[in-house]
């Protein structure tokens, strides 16, 4: 057996982990069921010809065909929304080299959040097209605060400086923006609606506002991920495989500000998606980020979609909003990651 | 002449005690001062001699309604719970030897108000059974935190990582339980989310002042040993502290204050958080900063509570007129730990 054959093997190992196609085949199924629990749950159960009714049958003007129609966006919605998330947690996890950056504990959702309410109470905007530019700037800009504070002083950006960072710059973003929201009851209003952080308000038009920015974002963390692959190995490496990191690090975290604000623009702030999807995808599939990206937009499809359903049901005859539930199941990850992690790299 | 070392430290001694006391009685002044501006200031203001018979007990139209039933209470909640966020956030930053491990930051003002949340909207209970969940649910979030933060290693930074995570589930668990609480309850579930002196009424307040009562003075009379424990584990054991009862007395002294305050005001913001390193920057270090830290306690909650009232067109809750003020430091003092290398 020649050195040179053992290299090949190992490097087939490394392009398609063992377990990808059952990995795929699950995610795929399990992408199934959540639409069509989507479609068919929620406050009002819809049988299963109501369900066929509503999907096939467009001139069939039934109660129940309706709902399934108007569940229908929603879904499509919700799905599109968790795989944005699921890939900008991963682009944040390469790009800052550490495994608990999410949109929303990089504090990057609130500050998509002050922008809107800002936009709302002194530019008076209103429509979803408009929300969407202020929802990406305000993300731009907290994601360069908490970063540029997490990362200074010895040993560059550790996890635990990030949250801290993130959950000090939530703060007092969340602080201004109930000051902007108190003294105006007509802001307060439509900021509710907004900031209920639901998948609900996904109609036909938000998706195609969406659209082009979750294509743009995914297709810059596609062609990227060669390059973060060889980033994981260090700064040092990846320069000397030929790999301009500045550039690099900029080209994904813009793709990953674009992708969470984007979805925080139209869904309101979400959390722990991105390292909820992110790091199950990691954990069965290895660190080959050629695979864990796309898969995490799968996954975190599905993890959004689940919650929201679960939103519904437990919510009952109201709705949870998607936000809570996510929260509520992936901030264990979150505690895991800081129990399982070493001291020295806190 | 060159004074002997004794006289010299027995010189800078006297001089922080000096200082330790000039700083702790004017701080006791403005916090009187801050009450009688609560009792004083209102929608209409009555003149002082009005407002003492009112308070003496005789029945003036008009004024006792409004200093007894209203701007009293609002006063002595104010008081009593700055008191115990501003202690209870100082023993946890020394014992941890970190600013950032403070009740806010780990999650346990979460437990709290999870605890009182789930006791008004879904039992419908009030007073001692309210008192009595927030104080058990604060110190199972301080259990479950010590515990899964044990790990291979203890590590501060490991424990708030962990706190972050509880208090984002624990705040989605409020969340939730203010979604599925009926209408009537929700005005007293909100208060819950940021901390208001809002609807303070007389009989809301024994809880809380019983339980300052008992706990202050424990605190304070550990707080010697308090300031052996941040020197570390075995510098305070071979100085005579019993290192693990004093740190249980403590902690489950903070925890009863924080529960308590928390089940009756709401989570104010930051005040645990800042009141300890302020009676630091004001004190200096040496004497133990417990009532300092205390009454800056105090004073942040009466004076953004005045703020939050009367400053602007609108009403601001307490809870977020110190947010504002609380989150720039705690990004400030982020900046300055990071580049010290202290995290």
């Amino acid at each position: 057996m020649s050195s040179s054959s053992a290299l090949t093997d190992r490097r087939q190992k490394l392009h398609t982990p063992r377990n990808f196609t059952t990995v795929l085949i699950v995610c795929i199924v399990l992408l199934g069921v959540c639409a069509v629990a989507s479609l068919v749950l929620g406050s009002r159960p819809v049988r299963f010809h109501e369900l066929i009714d509503g999907l096939f049958h467009p001139d069939i003007d039934s109660y129940g065909a309706n709902i399934v129609r108007k569940r229908i966006a929603r879904t499509v919605f919700s799905l599109l929304c968790g795989a944005a998330l699921g890939v900008s947690g991963a682009l944040m996890q390469s790009v800052t080299r550490n495994p608990i950056a999410d949109p929303s504990i990089l504090g990057v959702n609130t500050g998509a959040a002050l922008f809107v309410v800002s936009g709302i109470a002194f530019l008076n905007i209103s429509t979803a097209n408009q929300y969407i530019w202020l929802a990406l700037a305000g993300a731009a800009i907290t994601a360069v605060f908490v970063f540029g504070i997490g990362s200074m002083g010895r040993g560059g950006a550790t996890p635990i400086k990030l949250v801290l960072a993130g959950a000090a710059t939530s703060a007092a973003i969340s602080s201004l923006v109930s000051a902007i929201l108190i003294p105006r009851a007509y802001v307060m209003d439509q900021f509710r609606f907004w900031q209920v952080g639901s998948v609900g308000s996904g109609s036909w038009s938000s998706i195609a506002t969406f659209a082009p920015f979750l294509i743009v974002g995914i297709l810059i963390a596609l062609m990227t991920a060669p390059a973060l692959n060889a980033l994981a190995l260090g700064d040092d490496v990846a320069t000397g495989l030929g790999v301009r990191t500045g550039v690099l690090r900029l080209i994904a975290a813009l793709a990953g500000v674009v992708l969470c604000g984007a979805a925080t623009a139209l869904a309101g702030p979400i959390g722990f998606v991105g390292l909820l999807a992110t790091h199950v995808m990691r954990l069965v599939l290895g660190p080959d980020l050629r695979f864990v990206i796309p898969m995490s937009a799968i996954s975190g499809a599905v993890i959004l979609t689940i919650s929201d359903v679960g939103g519904r049901l437990i919510g009952s005859p109201g709705e949870l909003e998607v936000g809570v539930v996510t929260a509520f199941i992936g901030a264990p990850i979150l505690i895991i990651l800081a129990m399982r992690s070493k001291v020295r790299s806190l | 002449m060159i004074k002997e070392p004794v006289e010299l430290i027995k010189a800078g001694r006297r001089q922080r005690r000096r200082r330790w006391i000039a700083v702790t009685v004017s701080l006791a002044i403005l916090a009187i001062l801050l009450c009688c501006a609560m009792l004083l200031l209102g929608n209409t203001i009555y003149p002082v001699k009005e407002v003492i018979r009112a308070l003496s007990g005789d029945s003036v139209k008009g004024v006792s309604f409004a200093v007894n039933t209203i701007r009293l209470p609002r006063m002595l909640a104010g008081l009593f719970a700055g008191f115990a966020f501003g202690i209870a956030g100082y023993v946890f930053q020394t014992m941890l030897r970190n600013p950032l491990a403070n009740p806010n930051v780990i999650g346990i003002t979460s437990g709290s108000s999870a605890a009182a949340v789930f006791c008004i909207t879904v039992l419908h209970a009030s007073g001692a059974i309210v008192s009595a969940a927030s104080v058990i649910a604060g110190l199972a979030t301080v259990i479950v935190i010590y515990f899964l933060s044990r790990g291979r290693a203890f590590s501060i930074g490991r424990l708030i990582l962990i706190g972050i995570g509880m208090q984002a589930m624990l705040d989605a668990v409020i969340s939730y339980l203010i979604l599925i609480s009926s209408q009537q309850d929700i005005p007293a579930a909100l208060r819950w989310l940021a901390g208001s002196l809002n609807g303070s009424q007389m009989r809301e307040l024994p809880p809380l002042v019983l339980t300052v009562m008992i706990f202050a003075p424990i605190v304070i009379l550990l707080g010697k040993h308090l300031n052996l424990l941040e020197l570390g584990e075995q510098s305070a054991t071979s100085l005579g502290v019993a290192t693990d009862k004093t740190r249980i007395a403590l902690i489950v002294s903070s925890v009863f204050m924080i529960a308590i305050a928390t089940a009756t005001t709401g989570p104010i913001a930051f005040v645990s958080f800042l009141s300890g390193p302020i009676a630091k920057r004001l004190v200096g270090i040496g004497f133990s900063n417990v009532i300092p830290a205390g009454l800056v306690g105090v004073n942040l909650v009466l004076a953004a509570d005045l703020i939050g009232q009367f400053a602007f067109e609108v009403r601001f809750p307490v809870g977020i007129v110190t947010g504002l003020l609380g989150a720039p430091y705690l990004i400030f003092l982020l900046i300055r730990m990071n580049r010290r290398g202290e995290l």
